[in-house]
């Protein structure tokens, strides 16, 4: 479980995190959502310790994680995996290298050992046929595949996603969407996805942190948004047309 | 102000890269990578450079030696001290500056803005000592080496001068020249330049590359930084460096 504890957060004169009080759940995918600019990604880049807050606590299971010192914090992040929303690979290794670096550097497996995981995350998130291919040579779904894989090479605790999807077709997002999905229940991880993408939301969130303007506006789960009378949170989620009518259509079932 | 700000952010970094690598394995893994991309893959620069300076050294010194009362042989001798005391260290590291410099800031710059070094950061990875550390040591151990190759090069540039053009000076004058007062602390002065070169050149543009925000311009600026900077401190350090140890 993640715990964020009144976290401020300013650059210069602009105050883009407010106050903001959230818990995210084990073996749930928790999702954070809002506008462009509203302050998601920089909550999130909060909690994994890539900015620091001006004031509040983060907790990972009862850990605190922002006054520590660095030696501190690298030991919470080695049960932390990442998938950024430009996948982030090591584009001077290829996929097998990018899979198999945090168990070189974490690990005193024996060569077999690390072979035989990186081929197993590899396999579980559908890499079969391009371990010795370049990240310039693969597609973006792929490319996102094999930053999942690494991600899940030491067993996180807790699994980050900067928009997952971006730059994917609805196809291979909704792909992504359920290995999170399954990752996250499979392994009992705490998962934090930051998003804007509806088929997302409704696919897998499990518990959704709605930032507006900064604050912290609304916190639920999917079926909640459909009974929301939160007027910033309706604007957001049904603004397009077809949403609105599944948002009809679910309540006039 | 400014310049205190980033001297601080400068020491910090190096603070961060001169800890204990994570993983020695790794580490002895990238330094073999780093000495083939710095040191190796500057040879050839290095050694063009070095034969055609020589060459032209020789030519000047015999012309601008051009007097009844100088022996000829110090011809050969003015080319092997100009390589030994200022060409084979400062002009070299300037060119390399611009070539290893560039180069390190781009990498570590590209890094930086696609999320790179976050990335090494959230698995618990000091990214400043594991991307930076290696190419220091690469630099600091491969730089003499090829000062020595310059040195040598340069004096065959000056030989090839003296064999086909013996109106400048005869091959014999200038092998004579070559041997003449050769005073040895000088190659232990150019080999600790050198290599405290070595450090400036490739942390300085670790720094610039590093602290990299924004998109490809920025990087590209970070680069052009990370040479003017490494030049300026390379020339600030020769006079330090002469001053404290040749006189």
């Amino acid at each position: 479980m993640i715990e964020v504890v009144n976290v401020n957060k300013t650059f210069g004169e602009k105050h883009v995190l407010k106050d903001i009080n959230a818990t995210f759940d084990a073996g749930k995918v928790n999702m954070i959502i809002g506008r462009s600019g509203s302050g998601k990604t920089v909550l999130l880049k909060n909690i994994v310790g890539l900015v620091t807050p001006e004031t509040g606590e983060i907790y990972f299971d009862g850990r605190e994680f922002v006054k520590v010192d660095e030696k501190r914090k690298r030991e919470i992040r080695k049960d932390m995996g990442m998938v950024f929303q430009g996948s982030a690979l090591f584009t001077s290794n290829n996929v097998e290298e990018n899979v198999m670096l945090p168990l070189d550097l974490f690990t005193k497996m024996s060569k077999a050992e690390k072979q035989k995981r990186v081929d197993f995350c590899l396999d579980r998130v559908g890499i079969v046929n391009s371990h010795h291919s370049f990240p310039s040579e693969i597609s973006g779904g792929m490319q996102k595949r094999v930053a999942i894989a690494r991600a899940i090479a030491l067993n996180p605790k807790y699994l980050f996603c900067d928009e997952p999807n971006s730059g994917l077709d609805p196809q291979t997002s909704i792909l992504i969407d359920q290995l999170i999905k399954e990752i996250t229940v499979e392994y009992n991880i705490t998962t934090i996805v930051n998003t804007h993408d509806m088929n997302s939301i409704m696919e897998i969130g499990d518990n959704i942190c709605f930032i507006y303007q900064g604050n912290k506006w609304w916190q639920g789960s999917k079926d909640d948004i459909f009974t929301t009378d939160n007027p910033e949170l309706n604007d957001f989620v049904f603004a397009s047309n077809l949403y609105k009518k599944i948002k009809k259509a679910h309540n006039d079932e | 102000m400014n310049l205190f700000v980033t001297m601080g952010k400068y020491f910090s970094l190096m603070g961060s890269v001169l800890s204990k690598p994570v993983n020695r394995k790794i580490f002895f893994r990238r330094l073999k990578a780093e000495i083939e991309q710095i040191g190796f893959d500057s040879v050839g620069i290095v050694c063009i450079v070095s034969v055609f300076m020589g060459a032209v050294l020789t030519i000047q010194m015999g012309i601008n030696f051009e007097s009844p009362i100088i022996p000829r042989y110090i011809i050969g001798l003015s080319t092997r001290d100009t390589m030994i005391l200022e060409f084979s260290s400062t002009i070299v590291c300037l060119i390399l500056s611009g070539r290893v410099g560039s180069n390190i800031a781009s990498e570590i710059g590209t890094m930086r803005i696609t999320e790179q070094i976050d990335a090494l950061e959230i698995m618990g990875v000091n990214s400043a000592n594991y991307l930076i550390l290696p190419k220091i040591v690469a630099a600091f151990f491969t730089f003499p080496f090829l000062a020595l190759l310059s040195i040598m090069l340069g004096i065959v540039g000056g030989f090839f001068i003296a064999f086909t053009s013996p109106d400048i000076v005869t091959v014999a004058d200038y092998i004579y020249g070559l041997h003449y007062a050769f005073v040895p602390f000088y190659v232990t002065y150019t080999v600790v330049k050198i290599a405290v070169f070595a450090i400036l050149i490739t942390s300085i543009s670790a720094f610039f590359g590093y602290y990299t925000e924004g998109g490809a311009l920025e990087v590209g600026k970070s680069s052009t930084k990370a040479v003017v900077y490494s030049i300026i401190a390379v020339l600030l350090f020769n006079l330090i460096l002469t001053q404290v140890m040749l006189t």
